[in-house]
């Protein structure tokens, strides 16, 4: 049902780089699980509105006063490439 | 020192209170205790003990599951990709339990992020079931309900998205209670999908869920989805179900669960009978499209949360030839285990352009449909009960290759996740797996509407209580 061109669409939104033997597999499961899936295909639904939330809240309001953030320090001694004061990333526009 | 371990969390806080019993005694004895795991269920645990402080549980020794931040202790949700991190912050709910005294005692094994029904999905490999070491202690929880059937822990916190609290509890024999939707902060609660993720207590009896959750409910400013239970909740203390009302699922799937099982549900309804409560049947009709509803909100959710896992700011990176997006697909693709690769696939084709309205619309349709299905029922129904999972604990490996076999573990915990509402595990008896085997715990979950967390844990206590089960893994059990 899904085809591999499908999952490799897919897989590049999702930023995920996929083995040659995982795109194979991964095809085949998702298409099982979504034939199940497609039962609900069934249910008349056209009036029901969705739910996106099941607890009915109203606006959470606080006062929006200033609080101190993380320290710059602790909060890079996580990052996997820190550098000057910030995360290092490879360029967006590498020679490939 | 094992009559320390036999002592129930309830009884030893009121002990350490009176004096009778010390911090420190108590807690050197879980911890010896913890360090006798064999069941890969820690992650981590602690060689001293923390700041105390005074309160309802102090001197309780908590395991906590590795999705909850812990201030400069290693979290890793079960995931490679967060392998060492250590947070900046405490988790709102492990906060409030420290603050009421208790000592965290460990970090325990779960599934990746959480998505799991056997905790196989770890990167650091499966957590063994006390009862069978051949057998799964379910998932995605399945450190803390093996930690405490298992007497390396007095109790534990885990998180329940689609059953992860129930469905380990039932494995193993232990009170598991997912809370309502928002009952307590999901503030430093690792996001798998975000609007059914809740955190709540897996212990060896329901009085001592009472005392977790009662230290751990209420509104939190950094949660805006937090409610709290007004009242706060007090130790149960009832002893019959007298003018109570009990609904059984008309369409309870009668051919998908085990033989067994069935048979100590069944018991488990005369029991509620002799205690004065009254069983029928109620229609649920839309409680069967729950796991596919489940399965394309969850994945969906889950893939919009796991975007920031890219390593940038934290945990790990894998550098590539390239550009910055190589880089990301290079960690992710190192990062992540199959089965969160799988629900991110499947999620983000939920929501992809021209698959939205035919998936994740219709899934939300299905919810709003299952939520009213439960609103109906109580209104002539206190409770509605089921049994906690179709089948008793399954083998190691046994369905590793089948992920839609493994999905329909949650066919019962499920629907209550979508609708919101209170749900809780009991042990209710043992079982034989179909094909035979020694017999192994059984759950009995019983949900309950919104916010009625009290009235849920009073019924639960004295069915409890007429059950007795007092079964341990090793006697008998093939542990």
């Amino acid at each position: 049902m899904i085809e591999r061109e499908q999952v490799l669409h897919v897989a590049k939104l999702a930023r995920l780089r996929l083995s040659e033997p995982e795109l194979e597999k991964m095809a085949g499961e998702l298409s099982g699980i979504l034939e199940h899936v497609d039962r609900i295909g069934e249910l008349d639904l056209d009036d029901v509105p969705p739910t996106s939330h099941v607890v009915e809240l109203e606006n959470v309001l606080r006062p929006d006063e200033p609080r101190p953030s993380w320290p710059r320090e602790a909060v890079l001694e996580q990052a996997p490439d820190p550098a000057e004061g910030a995360f290092r990333v490879p360029s967006p526009q590498a020679e490939a | 020192m094992t009559e320390l371990l036999e002592m129930s969390v309830a009884e030893a806080a009121t002990r350490i209170q009176a004096v009778e019993l010390s911090r420190e005694e108590y807690f050197e004895a879980w911890r010896e205790a913890a360090a006798q795991d064999e069941l890969n269920a820690y992650l981590w645990r602690a060689e001293d003990r923390a700041v105390e402080s005074d309160g309802p549980l102090a001197g309780v020794p908590i395991a906590i599951k590795d999705l909850f931040c812990t201030e400069a202790i290693q979290t890793t949700a079960g995931s490679r990709i967060l392998e060492g991190h250590r947070p900046l912050y405490t988790a709102t709910a492990v906060r409030r339990l420290t603050e009421a005294g208790a000592e965290v005692l460990g970090k325990t094994n779960m599934d990746e992020f959480a998505m799991g029904s056997s905790n196989e999905n770890s990167a650091y490999g499966p957590v063994r079931n006390p009862w069978d070491r051949e057998r799964v202690p379910g998932g995605s929880s399945g450190g803390s309900a093996a930690v405490v059937a298992g007497s390396l822990a007095p109790c534990a916190i885990g998180t329940d998205t689609g059953g992860s609290i129930r469905q380990p509890a039932a494995l193993c024999g232990v009170v598991g209670l997912k809370p309502t939707y928002g009952a307590i902060s999901r503030y430093g609660m690792i996001a798998f999908a975000s609007s059914l993720d809740q955190c709540g207590p897996l212990t060896r009896n329901v009085a001592d869920a009472a005392l977790l959750l009662a230290a751990m409910q209420g509104r939190d400013p950094c949660d805006s989805t937090s409610l709290g239970i007004e009242g706060g909740i007090k130790a149960p203390s009832r002893e019959d179900l007298k003018g109570l009302r009990f609904a059984v699922p008309a369409e309870l799937g009668g051919d998908t669960i085990e033989a067994g099982v069935r048979a100590v549900f069944e018991a488990t309804l005369r029991r509620i009978e002799e205690l004065g409560g009254e069983i029928a049947e109620a229609p649920l009709p839309h409680a069967e499209h729950g796991i596919s509803a489940y399965y394309m909100i969850a994945p969906a959710e889950a893939s919009s949360n796991l975007a920031r896992y890219d390593g940038v700011r934290y945990g790990m990176r894998v550098e590539a030839e390239g550009d910055v997006i190589e880089m990301y697909e290079a960690t992710r693709a190192a990062g992540f285990g199959d089965e969160v690769k799988r629900r991110i696939m499947l999620g983000t084709y939920a929501l992809s352009s021209g698959y939205y309205e035919a998936y994740y619309g219709r899934a939300q349709r299905v919810r709003t449909k299952i939520a009213a299905d439960f609103a109906a029922a109580f209104e002539d129904f206190d409770f509605v009960v089921t049994p906690t999972s179709p089948s008793v604990a399954f083998g190691l490996g046994e369905k590793t290759d089948d992920p839609l076999a493994m999905y329909m573990n949650d066919f019962f915990t499920v629907p209550m996740s979508l609708a919101g509402i209170p749900a809780i595990s009991i042990p209710a008896g043992l079982a034989e797996p179909d094909g035979g085997g020694p017999r192994l715990p059984v759950g009995f979950q019983i949900a309950a509407p919104a916010l009625a967390e009290q009235r849920l844990l009073d019924a639960a206590h004295a069915l409890e209580r007429a059950i007795g089960f007092d079964a341990k893994p090793g006697e008998g059990s093939g542990g």
